[in-house]
């Protein structure tokens, strides 16, 4: 194992902790602001990453398609909300579980039927398809950097908007007590829609940045959208920060599990043993690191309301 | 007292069950009878799913439990079945120098004690949570089951495991389709009267009063969570032996059966049949594989329509066919 | 004079900087009915919790029937003969009121592990819960669900499952609290005679009706408890007079 192959992995960890970051960050505060579980989060994705492959292809330019997935997926977001999410609010979470998996089914069918099973390609963009040197000399991507880059400016926009904007206040407010701030004369409607949308447009930013790394195809949200709820159960629901510690501790062990594991177990057994049951134990680490925490503090490492 | 008791028996709702249970038994002999086995087969996995449903209706119905990880039970029913078919296939011996076997009883008793075993260890950490919580780590643990089914060689990972022969049930001549139905059928009876049995039993109160009202219930002196965890372990092992049926009825087991889709459609059908009804499960089978075939027939893209018939359910008829039906739930 | 049932010694609360628990100490003797006053926000409720064991003091300790029940939690001490209602009711709610009580008369009973007697044609449990039912007036609503009971039926619906749970010790969070002036009078006249069964410790607002049932008072202020006694004693306390009605008073 050489340090640059350590370093190399920790980065693609790093980078995948950053996109599971951008949907935690959104289901965290769809649930902390207004109560609500949503599994159509990885539909969302899915959305953003079609609607950037979609019209990166059309107009031949990458930064066109990733505009056009932040507003697809803000756009969608608000249908949804306007049209089914609103009505969940008040219900019991295993109403909004069935209905927002009922979402799934239709935005995946629909996704199928418009596009067809086959994945569609995206191309990173010229200018951030190079290669960097990593100490020890092998090539490290530059859109890979540049993605963990867009996480770090999105995790400090976030706090920046929470902490010092009125939107922001009105979200902290909307997270400790809901009725009082309707009491208060904010407009919760107004502002569960924005919230819902932002959530949404974020999970838009992941799915078109991975698309380049990985093909579009339908469903490719869901093991993301899996891996999201587990930061957020980590992390503590309701807390951004939770979310942050969350996806970066997920992303890294998920990657260097994979790694390490068989070949840590390599000391001490025949390759092909270590290599499977490597790659068994690595694919179950997540669940057993949730279950370990959950075991010990059911609400969360960070839990946001007390 | 024995006149009150038949006049409570002969509700609106048991007359739908006995009627739903008569059409799933009578079908099938029409369709032997004209030849058209098919139907035999679809008319079995609405009996098995149904019994799947119905192990889950005993934790989400009765007990509020909203697990998201049932399918782990039954893809543990599945494996059972198949592993123990392999062995026998194969003559291989298992762990402990124990032999696999095609018999059905040893099998089932199998499946559903190693899903008890796992829903015990589960639930001992995940009923300690509650809501969004519970959902998810319910949920985390199928995962962390189908990810090692997959990752794991020996019993085909991704690829399934196949039973060549069908297993046998003594008595029983398995290979014949409609034998298997009415082993299936029978099975699923005995699994409804269990149910029925439960929910009126003192056990069956405590946990339908957990439901309610946690509070309540402590508040009266009865631990909720002792309770919750007989639940969740019996549901298991309900849900488990339709796992190992639906492993037989296909002759192929793989880690479809333990997806979060599979833990997704067992909650689907207990709302589109009705929650926590006796005979919502059965219902919500119906539906689900009859809107599977005819519309399957009609386009690819059927689950668009599944989804918006669930959207609506889920909207505006919250108490699914039965409650449609019967109207709402009488407690008594 | 003989064992308290309950006694509480030096209970502490706090929820951050807000102290609801002072260092509270109370006891209960068999035969008396022990009522806790205080304005609203004194931490009457919080001590209830603390004492039925829905909550968990921060330090101190409760006894109650001759136990140290601190670690216990609500059921076990419900078990007990704890037997407790709520400020705002909390039923089973889709249950009928007969379903209610035939719980408490089950945990009475022993274990809820039993899979097969249906309940509803068990009369060892049906017929104690109708019993109950009756000594509060309710018979008549039995199969009538909890949710669709009125607000004043559901307190006296509370008060059976207590006494089907067979306590040893009744906790009452302000059960007067919403009831008109006859229901209030009902209440206070059965109150009266209950108090012969097991004692009672009820809070309350109601003035009344503290100052016809109480053998005992003890007054909660900012959770500490600034005076305890008779209740001529405490309508005489100056340090009451003043939480009460003001300085000068």
């Amino acid at each position: 194992m050489s340090l640059t192959l350590l370093i190399e992995q920790i980065l693609n960890g790093l980078q995948f902790g950053v996109m599971l970051f951008l949907m935690a960050a959104g289901l965290t505060l769809i649930f902390g602001v207004m109560g609500l579980i949503n599994l159509a989060h990885g539909a969302l994705f899915m959305v953003g990453a079609f609607a950037c492959a979609s019209v990166a292809a059309w107009t031949g330019s990458f930064w066109a398609g990733l505009a056009a997935s932040l507003a697809a997926a803000a756009a969608a977001g608000a249908v949804i909300e306007l049209l089914v999410i609103r009505r969940l609010y008040d219900r019991d979470h295993l109403d909004q579980v069935l209905a927002t998996f009922a979402l799934i089914l239709i935005f995946s069918e629909g996704t199928r039927w418009l596009f067809g099973s086959f994945p569609l390609y995206l191309d990173i963009p010229p200018l951030l398809s190079g290669a960097v040197s990593l100490p020890g000399g092998a090539p490290y991507p530059v859109y890979r950097l540049a993605v963990i880059g867009v996480g770090i400016a999105v995790a400090v926009g976030l706090s920046l908007l929470i902490s010092r904007t009125r939107l922001g206040m009105r979200i902290r407010a909307g997270e400790s007590d809901r009725e009082m701030i309707a009491a208060l004369g904010v407009d919760i409607t107004t502002l569960y829609t924005l919230v819902f949308a932002l959530g949404a447009a974020l999970a838009g930013l992941a799915g078109a940045m991975v698309g380049a790394l990985q093909s579009v195809q339908v469903g490719m949200g869901e093991p993301v959208l899996i891996l999201a709820f587990v930061v957020i159960v980590i992390g503590g629901i309701g807390s951004i920060r939770g979310a942050l510690f969350g996806s970066i501790l997920v992303g890294l062990t998920e990657t260097l599990g994979r790694v390490l594991l068989p070949h840590g177990l390599g000391l001490f057994m025949e390759p092909s043993a270590a290599a499977s049951i490597g790659a068994a134990i690595a694919s179950m680490l997540i669940y057993i690191l949730m279950a370990l925490i959950l075991a010990f503090r059911p609400q969360g490492l960070f839990a946001a309301n007390g | 007292m024995g006149e009150a008791m038949a006049r409570n028996l002969i509700t609106r709702e048991n007359l739908i069950t006995l009627v739903l249970l008569a059409a799933l038994l009578v079908g099938p002999l029409v369709a032997v009878a004209l030849d058209e086995t098919f139907y035999v087969t679809l008319a079995t996995r609405i009996a098995i799913l149904a019994l799947a449903a119905t192990g889950l209706n005993l934790a989400l119905g009765l007990g509020g439990l909203v697990s998201f990880g049932h399918a782990a039970f039954f893809g543990i029913g599945g494996y059972a079945a198949g592993i123990l078919a392999t062995h026998a296939f194969n003559g291989e011996p298992l762990i402990f120098g124990l032999s696999g076997t095609k018999n059905m009883l040893i099998i089932w008793l199998v499946g559903a004690v190693s899903a008890a075993v796992v829903a015990a260890a589960t639930g001992l950490i995940a009923l300690r949570t509650s809501g969004v919580y519970f959902i998810m780590i319910t949920l985390a643990f199928a995962q962390m089951i189908y990810y090692f089914a997959i990752s794991w060689p020996a019993y085909g990972g991704e690829d399934g495991l196949s039973i060549f022969v069908r297993n046998g049930f003594p008595g029983v001549n398995t290979l014949q389709p409609l034998s298997f139905f009415l082993l299936c059928f029978a099975v699923l009876i005995v699994g409804l009267v269990f149910f029925a049995v439960l929910k009126n039993s003192r056990f069956g109160a405590a946990l339908q009063a957990g439901r309610q009202n946690e509070t309540r219930l402590a508040a009266v002196g009865i631990a909720p969570f002792r309770i919750r965890l007989a639940a969740f372990v019996i549901s298991a092992m309900m849900t488990a032996i339709a796992g190992a049926l639906f492993a037989d009825l296909n002759r192929f087991v793989s880690p479809a059966m333990l997806s979060w889709h599979m833990s997704g459609e067992l909650i689907v059908l207990i709302i589109l049949g009705g929650t926590g009804r006796l005979a919502g499960p059965l219902a919500g089978a119906c539906v689900y594989v009859l809107f599977e075939f005819l519309l399957g027939g009609m386009t690819e893209h059927w689950q668009l329509f599944l989804g918006l018939v669930l959207l609506g359910v889920v909207l505006f008829a919250r108490g699914g066919v039965i409650g449609l039906l019967a109207g709402r739930a009488h407690h008594g | 004079m003989a064992e308290p049932i309950l006694r509480l010694e030096g209970l502490n609360k706090s929820f951050g900087a807000l102290k609801a628990s002072d260092n509270v100490s109370l006891e209960l003797y068999p035969g008396e009915i022990h009522a806790l006053i205080g304005p609203n926000g004194a931490g009457k409720s919080t001590l209830i919790n603390q004492i039925s064991g829905a909550l968990q003091p921060d330090s101190g300790r409760v006894y109650f029937a001759g136990e140290d029940v601190s670690e216990l939690g609500m059921a076990a001490r419900a078990r007990l003969g704890m037997g407790r209602t709520f400020q705002v009711s909390s039923l089973a709610g889709e249950f009928s009121a007969l379903r209610n009580v035939m719980l408490a008369v089950q945990s009475r009973q022993g274990s809820s592990f039993r899979f097969f007697k249906p309940v509803m044609s068990d009369r060892s449990l049906v017929d104690p819960a109708m019993d109950a039912l009756a000594r509060v007036g309710l018979e008549d609503r039995a199969d009538v669900p909890a949710a669709e009971l009125s607000h004043g039926e559901r307190r006296q619906l509370e008060i059976a499952i207590a006494l089907a749970l067979g306590a040893k010790a009744f906790l009452l969070d302000e059960p007067m609290a919403g009831m008109g002036p006859e229901g209030s009078k009902a209440l206070t006249r059965f109150l009266d005679g209950l108090r012969h069964e097991a004692p009672i410790l009820l809070v309350e607002h109601d003035m009344d009706a503290v100052f016809a049932l109480a053998d005992r008072v003890s007054v909660l202020v900012y959770g500490r408890i600034i005076a305890s006694g008779t209740v001529e004693e405490i309508r005489r306390d100056s340090a009451v007079r003043e939480a009460y009605l003001g300085e000068g008073a």
